[in-house]
């Protein structure tokens, strides 16, 4: 057991938090007036229910003793039985396992509501709840298996995912898109103007998602060592690049570089990031940073603006690319004189490393995607995943939550 | 009896005032509202999507005056409110047919001032 480690994870712990409030005013701030309290709900009710979740069951299926495929745990650590002060050497040897347990819950939380983004202002809130805690059980909870536990198959295949790439960002990611899909577009989409009603609450909150992700990525490092710190610069390196070159890519195309896209920008850059952070070198966070803004810009404002699906607030068009694109990133720009229990990308003559990445982007795609199609049509048709025409045009706070958020007289 | 709406420019809100107050016409209600004339409106981009129309931010002064007071108003807000250019704004005169000052009851051009 080691008290530096144990406060620094505990710290991250608390970063890593904060990213969900973080992420409910960046949201909040892009949807209209009328609907920002149903996306500060969202994610505050998402604290709570993955909350409970995990330690009730959750952290035993992601990270609990594998079941025999390295598909699931089972469900010996359910309610955090065994789970306690001391250290489990399998995950974190120097801090104790209460504190690993925890740390990963704030993942288990942030990862099902980045996917809000893109069911903004037009998802029944009842639906959205039930949605979102079988999602975290049939998704996210065997992903971070898969990818992180001990036993999983995806870790036993050489994937270098360093804080969550695939498991939070390309599955959150993909399942938004898969959700925009199905609910379909907003009342006025593509018609009649949607314009963010409070951007300094969109920069307030990317501001906290930056402060968080420190925590979230050097963190993961679960040691206060030289792989945070590696972790730490790489991720603020990546972000500064692609808040730049969105800003930018901006300037040059619209003749103004909006703070919108700049925030956006950092946003992608820490998706980005977020894989090959332990794993490749300051410089090479600087390439993957400025890509991910000019792939991230390509998909929300060419491609889903000629495929005219609805993806509210890019959800998929942030998470879902930049995700994948920090995963193959890894696969490129990793080096084992970073971090020597990783491995030489296919630009340090790793070419296996590069085709490992590639499928297990490609495996989780499919598989969260899936999932969520069947989850959705389950519960579609059970309780309707969509408000009804009237409740959207009165907007979600006062059809959902029965508030609003801006009085006009006093 | 005359209701004076003006739309105007929001930075030349405060010369406006001070002219009326110079021709004494000190009571006002002031609101911000939006609109778009003949210079039209402008385009926001939000992330590489370009929305164009966007209403101006103006300011609309509604102001009830009896008939000996209406020109020196009139030309108090033209003098606050005028730059030359495209955007500067409007002044509407219209009929009022009552006044009431809720206070004292009282009405018509006695309840205006």
């Amino acid at each position: 057991m080691n008290a530096g480690d144990t406060a620094w994870v505990l710290m991250s712990t608390v970063l890593v938090f904060v990213m969900t409030p973080g992420l409910a005013f960046f949201y909040g701030g892009l949807v209209r007036r009328k609907n920002v309290l149903s996306i500060l709900m969202q994610c505050f009710i998402i604290m709570c229910a993955i909350s409970l979740q995990w330690v009730l069951y959750g952290y035993s299926l992601a990270f609990g003793p594998d079941t025999g495929w390295g598909i699931i745990g089972g469900l010996d650590w359910a309610g955090l039985k065994g789970v306690g002060g001391a250290p489990n050497g399998d995950y974190a040897a120097t801090i104790p396992h209460l504190v690993f347990m925890i740390f990963q819950a704030m993942f288990a939380i942030i990862t099902p509501a980045l996917i809000i983004g893109a069911f903004a202002e037009r998802v029944k809130f009842s639906s959205f709840l039930v949605l979102t805690i079988l999602w975290a059980t049939l998704v996210y909870d065997p992903l971070a298996h898969w990818v992180w536990s001990t036993g999983g198959w995806m870790r036993k295949l050489g994937a270098l995912d360093f804080a969550g790439g695939i498991v939070v960002h390309v599955s959150s990611g993909i399942s938004a898109l898969v959700m925009a899909l199905l609910l379909g577009k907003r009342i006025g989409y593509a018609s009649e103007p949607f314009r963010p009603h409070n951007l300094p609450f969109t920069v307030l909150g990317g501001a906290l998602l930056w402060f968080g992700w420190f925590g979230f990525n050097a963190g993961s490092a679960l040691a206060a060592n030289e792989l945070a710190a590696n972790a730490f610069v790489t991720t603020n390196t990546a972000t500064a690049a692609a808040g730049f070159a969105w800003a930018l890519i901006e300037w040059r195309i619209h003749g103004a570089p909006t703070v919108l896209g700049t925030v956006t920008g950092a946003v992608a850059g820490l998706v980005a990031i977020t894989p090959a952070c332990g794993f490749v070198s300051p410089l090479s966070s600087i390439v993957i940073g400025a890509a991910a803004s000019a792939i991230c810009y390509m998909a929300i404002a060419v491609v889903k603006a000629k495929l005219g699906y609805d993806d509210s607030l890019d959800a998929f068009g942030v998470h879902g690319v930049g995700g994948a694109w920090g995963t193959i990133a890894t696969g490129l720009l990793a080096e084992k004189a970073v971090n020597p229990a990783g491995a030489d990308g296919l630009f340090f003559g790793g070419v296996h490393q590069f085709l490992v990445q590639i499928a297990l982007v490609g495996v989780t795609v499919l598989y969260a995607a899936v999932v969520t199609f069947v989850l959705f049509k389950v519960i579609d048709a059970l309780l309707g995943m969509k408000v009804d025409k009237k409740s959207e045009i009165l907007g979600l706070d006062l059809s959902q939550q029965c508030e609003s958020a801006y009085t006009v007289v006093d | 009896m005359k209701l004076i709406v003006a739309i105007i420019q929001p930075h030349k809100l405060e010369e406006v005032k001070g002219a009326l107050e110079a021709v004494n016409v000190n009571l006002m209600t002031v609101s911000n509202v939006l609109g778009q004339g003949r210079q039209k409106g402008y385009t926001e981009v939000y992330r590489g999507m370009r929305e164009a129309g966007g209403l101006l931010r103006k300011v609309r002064l509604d102001i009830a005056v009896s008939e000996d007071f209406v020109e020196k108003t009139i030309q108090a807000i033209v003098k606050g409110a005028h730059t030359g250019e495209t955007g500067d704004g409007k002044i509407f005169v219209l009929d009022l047919q009552e006044c009431v000052r809720i206070g004292t009851g009282e009405r018509g051009p006695a309840a205006i001032g």
